[in-house]
């Protein structure tokens, strides 16, 4: 396999974008980034993507955005894994480049939430669950990540306070991030006494509906002209069952064990060597979830690290360091291109107010209630 | 959803419908290969519909065809032959609703689909009674 570097990225600001359409905030973040890149043709573009078709009324992203960009004739599509979808077409464009398919490879990740009115946007993200077991029965994806909550207050020792802890420090990323939806600094307090969506998750435990695009250009290391380029080194992808409650331990999240032991495994890392970790902060509970499966907190104890500030910029494991889905917004199929850009911000020591002291980050996403995660590693070359 | 997939669906919605496979395992919804010892076939079987309330939530911000319905409870009931199952509880009050609760199945109607659309009934649960 080749080496493979983000040779360029490009976000736009997550906010309601009324005035802008689903191929225009495509092409804004692909050209940012093809401009960051320096290229000058790009072979292929894969599209994350997770409602196009259900909000848009939208659908064949892939020749939608490389006729509307200039792109006409190369191979384009859209992959889709639900609200990992950005993190699957990331995936497939590192494994084109790697295999050596293709040279530079376009992975955009576009979302619009915005067009249509909540109730749709709740059944809309809902069709990552099971639909004619879950969703049938009036069962959202937020009542099922609020009953997962709630289940696991009742086995451990955190409180919600500690889970409210997760936005309070994403909130407090987004301060210093100019794409971030939300930049005010907020308290536990004040988020539990918002009004409740799903008992016991509160409104301002939710990400934002909102619309965005980020995308970044891979390219072979060898073809990158940079000082310190900034590679993927692990990507893996795994799957659990469709339904929550067909788990054995509905509070393991196994996708996001096994794509994080396999992205690590490739990368030749363990977690120690991790300086960074986006997880897909849907909700506290699943920022809490992903912690303990990914190997940062033992079962029980994810929310604890929220609670002793250890997921802070200066904390042991910095999470969200831009925000999170939580403060920077969470566009479906684009959060996990944001991930990507974000990350490699950040290792390119270009992450302003909100820089760390970094190598190495993992960014992942899942999709529905982690019937898959996807999970990659980036790094300083 | 459309006509043929509700019908499709009424052995499951009605009647608690899933599958045993030849090592004991118990799945709901029905299987074709079992998640334990990935062996096929798998036997038709009917659940009690008897369990406990291994957790829950109230919605307040429903999915499409749901809002005249708000708020409602929904659990994950952890059946006593093995398998969970995600549903709406019913005949009981949100805040009266405990993890452990014993509840049992009954039939009831899910929701309209509008003034010319389908009456959609299925399972949901509700407090043991006596």
């Amino acid at each position: 396999m080749r080496a493979v570097a983000v040779a360029g990225v490009g976000q736009v600001k997550v906010r309601e974008h009324w005035d802008t359409s689903l191929r225009d905030l495509a092409y804004q973040s692909i050209k940012e980034a093809v401009k960051d890149a320096g290229v000058d043709h790009v072979d292929a573009l894969y599209v994350g993507n997770m409602l196009a078709g259900e909000l848009s009324g939208q659908e064949h992203l892939g020749a939608l955005i490389s006729d509307y960009c200039g792109f006409n004739g190369i191979e384009a599509f859209r992959a889709e894994a639900a609200s990992a979808s950005g993190g699957a077409a990331l995936r497939q464009g590192f494994l084109s480049v790697a295999s050596g398919v293709q040279d530079y490879v376009v992975v955009c990740g576009v979302e619009q939430m915005t067009d249509v009115l909540p109730d749709k946007v709740t059944s809309g993200v809902s069709l990552a669950v099971d639909t004619e077991y879950e969703l049938a029965s009036g069962i959202s994806l937020t009542a099922l990540f609020a009953m997962l909550t709630q289940r696991y207050l009742h086995e451990g020792s955190c409180t919600r306070k500690d889970l409210a802890a997760f936005c309070v420090n994403a909130q407090k990323n987004g301060a210093g991030n100019e794409y971030a939806m939300f930049r005010r600094e907020t308290t536990a307090e004040f988020i539990l006494k918002s009004p409740v969506v799903a008992d016991p998750i509160r409104a301002l435990e939710c990400p934002p509906v909102c619309d965005g695009s980020a995308s970044v250009v891979l390219a072979p290391l060898e073809e990158v002209e940079c000082d310190t380029p900034v590679l993927i080194t692990g990507s893996a992808a795994a799957t659990d069952t469709i339904g929550l409650d067909n788990r054995k331990d509905l509070l393991v999240f196994n996708s996001v064990k096994e794509s994080t032991r396999k992205a690590l495994i490739m990368a030749g890392k363990t977690l120690e060597g991790i300086d960074f970790y986006e997880p897909h902060d849907l909700f506290p509970i699943v920022a809490a979830l992903s912690l303990e499966a990914s190997g940062f907190a033992r079962k029980g104890e994810g929310a604890l690290l929220a609670r002793n500030g250890d997921i802070a910029l200066d904390g042991k494991i910095p999470i969200t360091t831009m925000g999170g889905c939580k403060a920077r917004g969470n566009p479906g199929g684009a959060s996990s291109i944001y991930q990507a850009v974000e990350a490699a911000l950040q290792l390119r020591q270009k992450a302003g107010a909100n820089q760390i002291e970094c190598e190495a980050g993992m960014i992942q996403c899942i999709g529905g209630t982690a019937a898959t995660a996807i999970t990659h590693v980036l790094e300083v070359s | 959803m459309e006509i043929s997939r509700n019908w499709r669906l009424k052995n499951q919605r009605y009647r608690l419908e899933g599958t045993t496979c030849t090592c004991g395992y118990k799945s709901f919804p029905p299987r074709r290969i079992c998640p334990r010892c990935k062996e096929n076939p798998q036997s038709v079987s009917q659940f009690m519909g008897t369990g406990r309330v291994y957790s829950h939530t109230t919605v307040y911000e429903a999915p499409t065809g749901f809002e005249d319905y708000v708020p409602y409870s929904v659990a994950l009931v952890k059946l006593d032959e093995g398998p969970m199952i995600s549903a709406q509880l019913t005949d009981i009050e949100p805040e009266e609703v405990t993890i452990g609760l014993r509840v049992e199945m009954v039939t009831r109607k899910l929701r309209e689909q509008g003034d010319t659309g389908l009456i959609i009934y299925g399972y949901k649960f509700r407090p043991v009674l006596g």
